[in-house]
């Protein structure tokens, strides 16, 4: 860890105007920033604390559903009772990722900028081009089991770790940022990149800019979902492979679907248009099975992971059966239904 | 609660007597002693895997406010030249790593640097700064590449037992077996990741000496260690480990940080801490990786006819380190033609080390999984296939056991399970989407005492003192420590105070292999003896003494009065005798040792029966363990209370290696990489779910003094060979290589297709 300086935001404008200039990271939970600056990781020059700023509360978003401040930590959000009644599939993503002692630092900005767990980003003796942009990629023909199959690109096979940042996805959530030029909305497929020929860049957030809050919409999915994870132990690990998977159903028919990777690409993975094959389509093996192949498609396997070609596809299979089914995974079963 | 002196601890349940100070923070851990002016040293870790060191730069580290110096190979206080200086007790044969010697890199992660500073803060970060260039040479971490090039180890581990010489013709009775089983088994490195990092205080005391604060298995051991390389005497170094945050063998031998510690001191002559970091705890011991191919040859019955057993271990090119692997199959199995080989094959890593049960983890998973195919095969119960080839005797060495209730673990193990109601097909049970396995296997492990003395001293308020350098390494030595004394004096807990944890205590040996509790609870018994004899001479010495004519083995100690045993009545307070003797203590050694005329004739072992349910979710391949049941034969239990906590320890320990742990190797860069607690997967608390702990009754008259076996490493042993056969009846799907992971499964033929 290198010496920096430290100072505390006291307005979002006072942040933003902070981050101009040096190499600056703005810290709130710190759980993801504080590891990556032990390893030496990440070496700011100035730390900014954001967490005086006001945006811890969750409130009625201005065009329907919730509002969550970049602040709201992700124990606050996973057990608000709005959350837990409209967006369970929120709720099960968070509940499912970390500890209870991390969830209770970690907020909802910080977890959308959460980096990869990658071995080699970790570890500044070898090379990374994630971390040392041009450095190489041993990952690539070297250990390769918990990386992506999906979006990779020569320079980096890293995926996202975050359980939390699948179900926005699902969701369809929008990033409210605040930069020097202004307030703008993301939507959430736009805000994690894939790795191309940049992969130091994780998001498309701009240097000056701040998270401020994120806008969930109101249609929840909050009867027909399942936030279903896949992981080396029964808790306390990161997805090899994860499937949010959230339905509307009339009748017996499929009416609107979603459908959300996790631990196989280097962004939460979703085909709008491969959703689109279940609209009206009953559910069943086949169909689901037709949808998970359309998901897969363009699936690249490195030396050790093409399993997760295979565990994708049974999950995404056993994720919409539950969803259809009204029968989502919970994290307390600490088992797989 | 008032303690009835006629109702024996031993045997009793008994909380840790060292609890309270433990769960209040009272009990203090090596990188918790303070000391005036006391530095900071931060490790700078190599980041090759072999080569040299082309230059080492430390002006940028320098600049950083509050740093000392930094020391390197070029920059240090001299030290002993010779490698034979840095041989400590446990290590193997071969030429000790010394940190900081010279400009050689051996593996990768290897210490090139300690930055001193004043402040934690400041050396960590300065040590990021210290920039070391390197020349590179070809290296080689990968077993698979040289286990052609395996070697019998030239010169033995003391310790150790080599393979047993063959018995009968294994290779001609293998090819004339009716049945054969021939399968490779492959256990991963893995690392021992206690709770507590490594870490040592270096206190300057007033007179020149050094007080050690380290986290070790032996204080002696590491006292003479650092005597010997930095020419100090034994009366100037002490080394105290009072309280240890678990160690399954990775503090066995001196650990690097502590060479460092007493360098800086010694260069700078300040009081110094170095404290290791989770990622530099993957720098030095782990268990090796093996490669065993076992070969059973049988009859359709069942019947062994042949057993080989040949496995290749990875060491260091520095050191041979060898553990017991093959010849538990030869002594768990009745079986005339045995031929178990081990063998050695370097790569350039750190010398491995003793992790919990040594040896026997590695092995009995491969015998056990093997024996579980051949079951099978013969279509017989794994259990009535184990009591089919029985051992009733020691086939290795040709010698009687001290005891074996091995029987009495599967009767109750499998009644305990509900065994009887398994319907014995793969694939055959079924709980909605999750396949249910039932699997079994044997566990065994060395019952051992070592040389060890124990000091006893009676205060004249009433308190007894029982002391030894033995450690307590989270197993419970305090307090079985505390119970023996309390039982041979007859007194409450409260009123005996136990020391260990330091090497200015009566000499014992590191704590490992199972043995600290039979052999220090034993020296106490012989101290209290002798101390008992040596109050009964004082008593003697009374005027009107109602003892004058007792002989030692008339009289007990009990509730503060020395008395004849068959008339209570008849005796004298201790409190008397001491005080007539002008004494304010009175102290007396014992010292206990293997019993050598009992060794020629018989082997001592634990064995266990474990059995274990499985659920595998038939579609995506996730295990979970639902039970578990391990019936244990370890002669007499101290403490019972500690001794189910030693196995189920053991038991989440063997969850561990069978399904999560493995430390992975870049082998293009020489380095191991996830050497983190959030890669490097150990099990939570929800993989845990039932582990029932039987002890069944043994008596043992001959293993030592009090009956006592040691349970330290009985619970690891053979329990994930049970867990894998458990996976294989489940799913039909025998994955031979560790851990049994979701990929493994994914990719096995022979487990599901898609529905």
């Amino acid at each position: 860890m290198n010496r920096y300086t430290f100072t505390q935001a006291v307005d979002a404008d006072g942040a933003v105007r902070e981050k101009i200039g040096a190499d600056v990271r703005f810290i709130a939970g710190g759980t993801n920033l504080i590891d990556l600056m032990k390893y030496n990781v990440e070496r700011p020059d100035r730390v900014v604390d954001i967490t005086k700023l006001p945006m811890r509360d969750i409130a009625e978003a201005p065009h329907g559903g919730l509002r969550l401040g970049a602040l709201v930590t992700n124990a606050v959000c996973a057990y608000d009772t709005r959350i837990a009644e409209r967006y369970p599939l929120l709720r099960e993503a968070i509940l499912s990722g970390a500890s209870p002692q991390l969830r209770n630092a970690a907020t909802t900005g910080g977890n959308l900028l959460q980096r990869t767990r990658c071995y080699y980003f970790y570890d500044v003796d070898t090379p990374c081009n994630k971390r040392q942009p041009g450095s190489g990629c041993p990952a690539i023909g070297g250990l390769n089991r918990i990386h992506a199959i999906l979006g990779t690109s020569e320079h980096c096979i890293a995926t996202n770790p975050s359980d939390m940042n699948v179900a926005m996805a699902a969701l369809g959530a929008t990033v409210n940022v605040r930069g020097t030029s202004g307030e703008r909305a993301i939507p959430i497929l736009d805000f994690h990149r894939l790795p191309d020929d940049k992969p130091e860049v994780d998001t498309n957030l701009r240097g000056d800019e701040l998270i401020t809050s994120v806008d969930l919409p109101d249609e929840a999915f909050a009867t027909h979902y399942t936030y279903l994870k896949l992981r080396d132990r029964a808790s306390y690990a990161f997805a090899l492979v994860s499937v949010a998977a959230a339905l509307r159903m009339e009748g017996g028919t499929i009416a609107e679907a979603r459908i959300a990777l996790g631990g196989v690409a280097h962004k939460p993975w979703r085909r709008p248009e491969v959703e689109a094959l279940l609209k009206g389509a009953k559910p069943g093996l086949q169909t689901f099975s037709k949808v998970a192949d359309a998901l897969l498609e363009g699936s690249r396997p490195q030396s050790q992971n093409a399993y997760k070609i295979q565990l994708a596809h049974r999950a995404i299979i056993r994720a919409l059966t539950q969803a259809a089914d009204g029968t989502p995974q919970s994290v307390a079963d600490k088992a797989i239904l | 609660m008032t303690h009835d002196s006629n109702v024996p601890y031993i045997g009793r349940a008994t909380s840790r007597v060292d609890g309270p100070l433990k769960v209040t923070g009272g009990a203090k851990y090596a990188a918790e002693y303070a000391a005036p002016g006391l530095l900071h040293g931060y490790v700078v870790s190599g980041a090759i895997a072999k080569g040299r060191i082309t230059s080492i730069d430390v002006s940028d580290a320098m600049t950083v406010p509050g740093v000392v110096d930094v020391l390197t190979h070029e920059h240090r206080a001299r030290t002993a030249w010779l490698s034979y200086n840095y041989q400590d007790m446990i290590g193997p044969p071969g030429k000790p790593f010394r940190p900081l010697y010279d400009d050689k890199i051996q593996y990768s992660g290897q210490p090139v640097a300690l930055v001193v500073a004043e402040s934690f803060e400041a050396s960590r970060a300065a040590a990021a700064l210290v920039r070391v260039s390197y020349k590179s040479e070809e290296h080689i971490t990968d077993l698979e590449a040289v286990k052609g090039q395996s070697y019998v180890p030239p010169k033995r581990r003391s310790g150790i037992a080599p393979p047993p010489k063959p018995r009968g013709d294994a290779d001609d009775a293998f090819d004339a077996a009716p049945v054969k089983v021939k399968q490779q088994y492959r256990v991963p490195v893995e690392h021992h990741n206690p709770m507590e990092p490594f870490a040592t205080t270096v206190v300057r005391e007033q007179d020149g000496g050094l007080t050690i604060y380290d986290k070790t298995q032996g204080s002696q051991n590491n006292q003479a260690y650092i005597c010997s390389i930095f020419g100090l005497s034994k009366d100037k170094v002490r080394v105290v480990n009072a309280f240890m945050g678990g160690g399954f063998g990775s503090g066995l031998r001196p650990a690097y940080q502590l060479y460092l510690a007493v360098l800086a001191s010694q260069t700078l002559e300040r009081s110094v801490r170095v404290a290791l970091t989770r990622d530099q705890m993957f720098t030095f011991s782990y268990r090796p990786e093996t490669i065993q191919t076992v070969s059973l040859g049988a009859e359709p019955s069942g019947k062994l006819t042949a057993i080989r057993h040949h496995a290749v271990a990875g060491t260091s090119h520095f050191e041979d380190h060898q553990e017991v692997v093959v010849n538990w199959s030869g002594l768990l199995y009745d079986c005339k033609n045995a031929k178990l080989t081990y063998e050695l094959a370097k790569i350039d890593t750190h010398t491995p080390a003793d992790m919990r049960a040594p040896g026997a983890v590695l092995g009995v998973f491969a015998i056990e999984s093997a024996m579980d195919e051949l079951a099978y095969e013969v279509g017989v119960d794994p259990v009535e296939l184990r009591l089919l080839n029985y051992a009733e005797k020691d086939e290795n060495d040709d010698k009687e056991f001290t005891s074996k209730a091995l029987k009495a673990c599967f009767k109750e193990g499998a009644e305990r399970f509900g065994w009887s109601r398994r319907s014995p097909e793969p694939r055959s049970m079924r709980d909605g989407r999750e396949l249910i396995g039932w699997g079994m296997a044997t566990g065994v492990w060395e019952a051992q005492l070592m040389d060890t003395q124990a000091r006893v001293t009676i205060h004249l308020d009433g308190t007894l003192e029982v002391a030894s350098a033995t450690s307590d390494i989270g197993t419970g030595t305090y307090t079985v420590m505390a119970m023996t004394g309390a039982d041979m004096f007859g007194l409450p807990l409260e009123k005996v105070r136990v020391k260990l944890g330091d090497s200015s205590l009566p000499t014992a040996p590191v704590e490992g292999g199972s043995w600290a509790a039979a052999s220090t609870c034993s020296a106490i018994k012989l101290a209290c003896q002798a101390l008992t004899k040596d109050l009964l001479e004082h008593a003697r010495a009374l005027a009107d003494s109602p003892l004058k004519r007792a002989r030692p083995e008339d009289v007990v100690a009990r509730d503060g009065r020395l008395f004849l045993r068959d008339a209570p009545g008849t005796g004298v307070a201790i409190q008397d005798i001491l005080r007539s003797a002008k004494l304010d203590e009175l102290s007396a050694k014992g010292e206990a040792k293997p019993d050598s005329k009992v060794q020629k004739t018989h082997s001592s072992y634990t064995h266990s029966a474990i059995f274990c349910e499985v659920r595998v979710d038939e579609q995506l391949g996730v295990v979970r363990v639902a039970r578990i049941v391990n019936a244990v034969a370890a002669g007499k239990i101290i403490n019972p209370k500690t001794a189910r906590s030693q196995i189920l320890g053991g038991v989440v320990m063997a969850l561990g290696s069978a399904l999560e742990e493995e430390t992975f190797s870049d082998h293009a860069l020489g380095r191991f990489m996830n050497h983190n607690l959030a890669e490097y997967h150990m099990p939570v608390h929800a993989d845990i779910k039932d582990i029932d702990v039987i002890f069944v009754d043994e008596q043992d008259e001959l293993t030592n003094e009090l009956g006592v076996k040691g349970l330290g490493e009985i619970g690891i042993v053979g329990t994930g060979a049970a867990i894998a056969n458990a996976v294989f009846h489940a799913t039909g799907a025998r994955i031979r290589s560790l851990p049994i992971t979701v990929d493994k499964l994914i990719d096995s033929p022979a487990f599901t297709a898609e529905p």
